[in-house]
This record gives structure tokens, sequence and C-alpha cells, in this order.
């Protein structure tokens, strides 16, 4: 199946979000899809399934005019969408919500399970899903769940197949499973938009790479003769370096120290085992680690929003173990959630109330039990502008952001306060290249300024180029220590000692 | 960027990020067009409720004139409407907020009742005192009776997670009967009766009537200035207090209230205590400016109307306040429909709750209005 796009203009208020696109997308093909933050990639394969209406242009699928009313329409079509945020009912089983809204129905109109089990093993089947069809969503991992929900517009029977920034949240061993799963797809004849931020993946799995800005096509590429650095200058408009200029550090007093904490699941089972480590002022320390081996958990107690079961928790010299989320924040920790979606901001608040979401008390927001209203308004232009967060105001309600702009107003948020420790989690997920950039500057800049940097990501690179230190974690353990100083430890040590196969120099 | 565009460029940025856009249509749609659409679906489906009833098209004719002439049809129909309306809206205040903290309160009733009872009582035992002391502390005593008994369902669900739907309601039984039982007590007892009333509110501790230089039968008290002060109040808690945004903010998305350092515990507290003394205060300004004294079950069902006054209003200061103006008509109407056109009352509580269903379900309202709306875009799971 072939569509065309053809002249699609999307606005919104005064936003133009696409501005008159030709797009191209054919049947056993992978389309990377390329473009800064707030580009109108989501928006404009938002409206290729059928959410959005187009404001004008229209969409060819065959070469025939197809009219899409509602988000029923583009499925019907053939044209399924997995959005960034899975839409899975997580009591349910994976069969259950393959069929969710389409059941197949025996004599008398009772829900067929057994009928719908079969047919989502045969999906599984064909394309090496491996997808076990009666384990409940909430007990799977997120990579996992990704591809119920692709087998969930396979079932749909779409041909056309829209990843919105699929990769974001996968492990690098998932991303592999799941490129192995586009390329099956792509055998079997379907079309695939690719929407990443990551330069190498788009590289590695399209046939073709069209680069979206401003909302308009500003290249398009074959990825056999182009590089990393010319993609990243195609969507930012100027040159864009990979590594993190940076000295040295100079590391001073103890910030964080952590001694022997231990915490416990509801089952009571060990999620952290006696971690100790630490983290000295003017330095920036990474925590590496396959997800899932205790590095939410680790963030949940040095900032306050778990307890922790035994052990102690020094912040520059005070027992923080036992202290409250807003009594270590007032200390000077800021805190950048892994999810910005879950924890990290309010969809129905402003950008304006969102920038000061954990600061709003502060005296310099502060007349009497009021929040100084235009102080906040001012300060949250301010931190927009800092960090190029783009929005048309600052009153737009912070859900109708872009992904990688929200994170972005997350980051400005917690970097712009004066703080003496930055614990940050996946600090630069679904932002794009030359924001990353500018974010990891900016973190070196509050290693420079005398601040703990801790950085806990499942990006290797990431942990590589900015860290001084490195511990790696491993089944709710500190497994090893590197010392990083001139990027002088060993990646493929890091690596093994990620897979709990390695018990590195302990230091 | 870290490239730095020059200070004039900076300011410039900043100035056209902190200019107030118009918020669009869908804003307005949502708070205006929708509910103004869906009383005039209720008006129909009431009308087409009476035919169904046998009621023939003249009389049904005659009961949408009285209710109009009832409601707002003169001086006096106007008075009963507001004084109608003042309970509604600041019980239904309390309401709102508590909703915008995440806390489904159907407590009101009781908390009404027992903040109605509470002034009462401070109203004949402190009598004596000058008015511009006892009327207001009459007043506050009634609150402060309404917060602590909504704050229970606060401590309940803050402590051991006791869902304040159900306590809300058990509250509210246990308040009929409480109240029942006080009632007989001989300190609060009218002497000489064996049935369960109270003694009278003295004029010190009433909210005098301020129309009455015009005509003495216009009950308008001057609640409504406590009514107008607490809507300004509510909406100043509510957008412009840190307390509110931490109120907001725990309803929107608990995960990032926690992450943001709010205590969850005392904002469920603080918000349920302040909605129960609105409400509260609704039961004093209603002893204190309409019934003079205490009887069974003299709520009369506002707290539980006040739900809808609040769901109507969108939980809003000034939303609530219009959806209590219209609530308070139709129950001024409604009574003179009684009378002159013979239709019951009941219809009006029909009436109400039809209008609340087609609020509830804007999307009915808009696919039977297609035209009164815009085809609206929203944001859904995006990267
Ligand atoms: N519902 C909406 N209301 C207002 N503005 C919107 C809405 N949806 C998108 N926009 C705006 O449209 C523009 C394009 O957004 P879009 O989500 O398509 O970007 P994107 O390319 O997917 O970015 P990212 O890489 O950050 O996900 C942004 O400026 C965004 O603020
Ligand atoms: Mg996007």
């Amino acid at each position: 199946m072939d569509v065309e796009l053809r002249g699609l203009t999307k606005r919104f208020g005064p936003v133009v979000a696409n501005d008159n696109v030709n797009l191209h997308i054919r049947a056993g093909e992978v389309l990377g899809l390329l473009g800064e933050n707030g580009a109108g990639k989501s928006t404009m394969m938002n409206m290729l399934s059928g959410l959005y209406t187009p404001d004008e242009g229209e969409i060819l699928i065959d070469g025939k005019p197809v009219k899409f009313e509602g988000p029923g329409d583009g499925i019907a079509a053939g044209i399924g969408m997995v959005h960034q945020h899975f839409m899975l009912v997580p009591v349910m089983t994976v069969a259950e919500n393959v069929v969710l809204g389409v059941e197949p129905t025996g004599k008398f109109g009772y829900l067929d399970i057994k009928k719908a089990r079969r047919q989502v093993e045969e999906i599984n089947e064909k394309y090496r899903l491996h997808v076990p069809p009666d384990e409940l969503i909430e007990e799977l991992p997120v990579g996992i769940q990704q591809r119920v929900e692709i087998l969930k517009v396979l079932f749909r029977s779409a041909d056309v197949l829209i990843l919105d920034e699929p990769t974001a949240v996968l492990t690098p061993q998932e991303v592999r499973e799941f490129f192995g799963i586009v390329d099956t797809l792509k055998k079997a004849g379907k079309a695939i938009v690719f929407i990443t931020h990551k330069l190498h993946e788009v590289l590695e799995i399209s046939d073709r790479i069209s680069v979206l800005r401003q909302g308009r096509i500003t290249g398009e590429g074959d990825p056999k003769t182009l590089t990393e650095s010319d993609l990243a200058e195609m969507m930012v408009g100027r040159p864009v370096s990979f590594t993190t200029a940076k000295g040295d550090a100079k590391p001073g007093r103890t910030m964080l120290e952590l001694h022997d904490v231990t915490m416990l699941d509801e089952n009571d089972d060990k999620v952290l085992d006696r971690v100790s480590m630490t983290v000295r002022s003017g330095e920036v320390v990474g925590v590496a680690g396959v997800q899932g081996n205790g590095q939410t958990e680790l963030v949940e107690a040095i900032t306050g929003l778990e307890r922790v079961a035994s052990g102690k928790i020094d912040f520059d010299g005070t027992d923080i173990t036992y202290a409250r989320v807003r009594e270590r924040h007032k200390m000077g920790m800021a805190h950048i959630p892994e999810d910005r979606h879950k924890s990290g901001m309010v969809d129905s608040f402003s950008v304006a109330e969102n920038m000061v979401l954990n600061n709003y008390y502060a005296p310099e927001y502060s007349k009497g039990w009021a929040i100084d209203w235009p102080k906040v308004h001012e300060t949250a232009a301010k931190y927009c502008v800092e960090f190029d967060v783009r929005t048309p105001s600052v009153f737009l309600p912070g859900g109708a952001l872009s992904g990688g702009n929200q994170q972005k107003m997350v980051v400005a948020r917690e970097l712009e306060r004066q703080t003496k420790l930055v614990i940050a989690s996946q600090p630069t997920r679904g932002v794009d290249v030359g924001s990353i950039e500018y974010i990891h500057e900016r973190l070196i800049a509050s290693r420079d300024e005398g601040d703990g940097v801790l950085i806990v990501s499942s990006e290797l690179d990431e942990i590589m180029g900015l860290s001084d230190r490195i511990y790696v974690m491993y089944d709710g353990r500190i497994v090893a220590e590197f010392d990083n100083t001139g990027g002088k430890a060993d990646r493929n040590a890091v690596g093994l000692a990620m897979a709990g196969s390695f018990e590195g120099e302990a230091a | 960027m870290s490239s730095g565009p020059d200070l004039k460029e900076v300011n410039e940025r900043m100035r056209g990020l902190m200019a107030r856009t118009t918020h669009g249509r869908d804003d307005f749609e949502d708070l205006v067009i929708v509910p103004l659409f869906a009383v005039v679906v209720a008006l129909i489906f009431g009308a087409l409720i009476m035919l169904a009833t046998a009621v023939d098209l003249p009389t049904i004719g005659r009961s949408f004139v009285a209710l109009a002439v009832g409601s707002v049809g003169s001086l006096s129909a106007w008075s009963e409407t507001l004084t109608a309306s003042i309970p509604l809206v600041l019980a239904g205040l309390g309401l709102g907020l508590g909703f915008r903290a995440g806390l489904f309160n159907i407590g009101a009733e009781g908390q009404l009742l027992m903040g109605g009872l509470a002034a009462v009582v401070a109203g004949f035992t402190l009598a004596g005192l000058p008015w511009i002391i006892h009327l207001p502390l009459t007043l506050l005593i009634g609150a402060l009776v309404g917060a602590l008994y909504a704050a229970i369902a606060g401590f309940l669900k803050a402590t051991t997670g006791a869902h304040e739907v159900i306590s809300t309601i058990m509250l509210n039984l246990i308040s009929y009967r409480l109240l029942d039982w006080l009632l007989r007590q001989p300190f609060i007892q009218r002497e000489g009766r064996s049935d369960p009333i109270s003694k009278d509110v003295p004029p010190s501790a009433e909210l005098p009537r301020i129309l009455d230089f015009i005509d003495v039968n216009l009950r308008l008290h001057a609640g409504i200035f406590v009514m107008l002060a607490a809507v300004a109040f509510v909406y100043w808690m509510l957008f412009r207090s840190k307390i509110g945004f931490a109120f907001r903010a725990s309803g929107e998305n608990p995960d990032a209230a926690n992450y943001a350092g709010m205590n969850a515990a005392f904002i469920i507290v603080l918000a349920m205590g302040t909605a129960g003394a609105l409400a509260g205060l609704a039961g004093a300004t209603q002893v204190t400016g309409v019934l003079g004294r205490a009887s069974p079950g003299f709520s009369a069902g506002i707290g539980f109307d006040a739900i809808a006054v609040a769901l109507l209003g969108r939980s809003h200061p000034v939303g609530i306040l219009f959806a209590g103006i219209l609530f308070g008509a139709l129950e001024a109407g409604g009574r003179q429909m009684q009378v002159s056109a013979g239709v019951s009352i009941d219809l009006i509580g029909i009436i109400q709750a039809l209008i609340i269903i087609f609020i509830a379900a804007p999307l009915l309202v808009r696919a039977i209005f297609p035209w009164g709306f815009r085809k609206r875009t929203k944001r859904v799971g995006d990267a």
C-alpha cells in the first residue's frame, strides 16, 4: 500500500504545526522521520492516522484521495499508529487488549476469547513477536508492551505502521529485538514510518529519511550516504557537537553519601541491596545499568519519594534518611524525574505553572499566602528562552507542548534553580540532538559551579560522555565503580559489569 | 540556545511568551455553550415528559410561563431566586474546591446540617452580644463545625485510605440521626415542645433582610454578601494562593504533586475542611437568614443539589455562582409552577437531573447541536 500526503497543513491557534507538507510512504520500506522537538512529526502522523483532521491538503491511498473524520478511520483504511505512551489496559491480558474494540464474537454476540487467542497466536507466529497472549499487561516489561501495541495494529490488518519514538523507552537489547521485528514487517510488505531522535538508529534501519523543520519537509536523503552529523545539521540548521566539551572535575566536599541503603518492594524483596555511594561537589557521577536493576528505586530513595528499609543517606553533611521530599528540595536538591508524564508535570497546568511546580512556595514567587503570578510568568518566559522550549506562550497548557519540549520544560525548571545537588534521571529522553547538546552543557555547567551531579541513564553514551565517575548497578546492588577522568573508563568493561558477569575494579 | 541570542532579542521573545493569547473557543464552548444548550435541551425534554404524562399543551405552556415569572419575572421572584441560591452557591463552592483537589465529597448535606445546628446553638447561647459581634461569630461557628465534621472524612482518608465517597455518605446518615437526637436535648429543644425543634435564633444573630425597605415580604437577606465574598475567596484560594496551587496539582496528578513535595495527607484534610466550612456556612446562613431555627431535615437536600451546582459550574467559582443562581431560579420558579399551573414540583427535579446529564455528557450535547461547535483536536498519547 502506498500513501501520499499532499500539501497537508495543520494549525493550532497561532502555531503552524505542519505547513504544506508532502510525503510519500511506500510498501516494503522503512521511512525514517527526523526533526527537532516541535517540528511537527507527531502532528503529521496524527493526521495520517485520522486523529487530527488537516486544515488543508489531502491524503491519498494508492492514488485515491481519502478523508479521515475520526480516530477509527485511519486504522479502517489500514494505517495504524503506535503512540509513544502506550494505550493498553494494564489489568487485562495481552489477547484481551489486542482484540479490545474489535472482539471476535460467537453466535450470540458473546466474546469468543478462544478465537481471539488463536488469531493473536497467528500474528505472533507470522511476525515473530514472541508475545505471551495470556499474561497481564502490567506484568510485562515495556519492550514487550510495545510489541503488544504493534500486534494490536497488525490485528486490525494495518498495512502502514507509524511508530512514534518507539525506541525512547527501550533498553539497547530491546532495541535490537525491535529492529528484528521491523525487518520482518518490512519483508512482509508493510510500510513503516519510524520517528526517533537517535540518529544512528535511523541510519541503521531506514530505507529513506525525511527531515521536518518548523512544520516543513526540509530535506530528504539516503541513509547509505548520510552521516549522523549531516542529519543533525539538516535538522537543526547548524553543526551539532556530539561530545560535550568539559574540563577535568575538581571534586570538593562530599555532597551525597549513601551508607548500606536497602529498600524493599511490597513483597519484601530487596530492590536496593546495601547500596553505598558518594557524590562530591564538582563532579558528575553516572549510574549505568540495564533498566530495572534498581536505578529507579535508587533515585526514589535519594529524593525521598520512597522510604528506605535500612541504611543512611547524608546530603551535604545532614542526615536526610527520613527527610521529606520538600525538605530535601529546600536544601538544594534538584530532581529531573525519569518519566515526565507520570510525575514531572501536570498536563492541564500552563507552562508557567509547570515551571514552578515544585518551587511555587519559594519566597521569590510569594506575596504572603498568594503566588506572585507576574513574577512566575516572567521567570517561566525566561526559562523558555534559555532552554529553547518551543511554545507560543507560557499560558499554553504543558500537555499541548511536543514531547521533547515538555522534557525541556522540566529540565529547565530543575537546572535553573540554585542547587547543590542535581539528580538527573534520563535527562534527555525524547529530546532532539540540538537540545541534548545544550542540556549536557548545562549539566556540566552545574558541576563547574560546584554542584554534585548524579546522572542515571539507560544511554551508555550519555553516561560515558558526561560522567567523571561511573557506578554500575546490577540486581539492586552496586557491582562496579570506574574512574572516568578524561574518559578513560573502558566501555567494554562497563558493559560487562552491566550484564552482571563481572565484578569490576572495586575502587 | 547556548550561542546566545543578544539581550534585546531575549527580551523580545520573553514579551511574546508572556502576551496573553486568547484561549480560543474551546474553553468558551465548554464553559458557556455546553451548559446553555444543556439547559435548553433539559427544558425541551421536560416538556416532552409532561406530554407523555398526558398534560395538555396549554398547561405545559402555562407552566413554563410560571417557571419564568416565578424565577425572574418580578422583584419578588428575583428575591426568591437569589435567596434560594445562597446556600446552593456556598455549599457548591466547597464541593467544587474539593473536586479540584481530587476529592469527591458528597457530604455537604451532613456538613450543612451540623454547621447550621451549631449556628443556631451559638445564636441562642450567645444572646446578648451586640449584633456586630454576635452575627459574625455565629456564622463562624457554623463554618467551623462544618469544617470539623468534614475533616473527619479527610482524616480517615489521609490515615487509612478510606474512600471519601463512602465515608461522607455515612457521615450524612449519622448527621440526620444526630440532629434528631440533639434537637430533643433540653439544652437545645424549645421550651414546652415535645417534638424535635430548636430554640429560635435571636434577632442579633439574624442575617438582616436587605430589601425590606421596599417590601417587608422580600426575603433576600445579607447572606448574599457572604456568598459573593465566598466566591471571591474561593477564586483567590484556588487560582492565586499557594495552597490552592497544591490543591489543584494534587487533584490533577497526584504523582506529580508527590514529586513536587506536596503533603498529600495535609492537603486532603485541609481541602475537606475548607469544603466543610463552606457547607457549614451554607447551613448557618440558611438558619440565620431564612429559617430562624433548626428542625429535622432543615437542609432540604441543598447539600445534594449543591453537587449538581458544582458540576454544572465546572468546579469554577464563577461558574458555580451562575449555576447556583440557575438552580435557585428553578426552585423559585418551580414553586410558582406548582401553584399556578398545578404541575408537580417533582418535574423541576427531573429537569435539574436532565441538565446534569447533559452537562456530564458534552458529547451528547455536541451531537444534538453540531452547528454550535467547532471540530476539536485534543492532544493524545504523544511522544
Ligand atoms: N493540541 C495542541 N494544541 C496546541 N499546540 C499543539 C497541539 N499539538 C501540537 N501543538 C504544537 O504543534 C507543534 C508541533 O508539535 P508535534 O508534537 O507535532 O512535534 P514533534 O515533532 O512530534 O516534536 P517532539 O520531537 O518533541 O515530539 C508544537 O509547537 C506544539 O506545541
Ligand atoms: Mg512528538
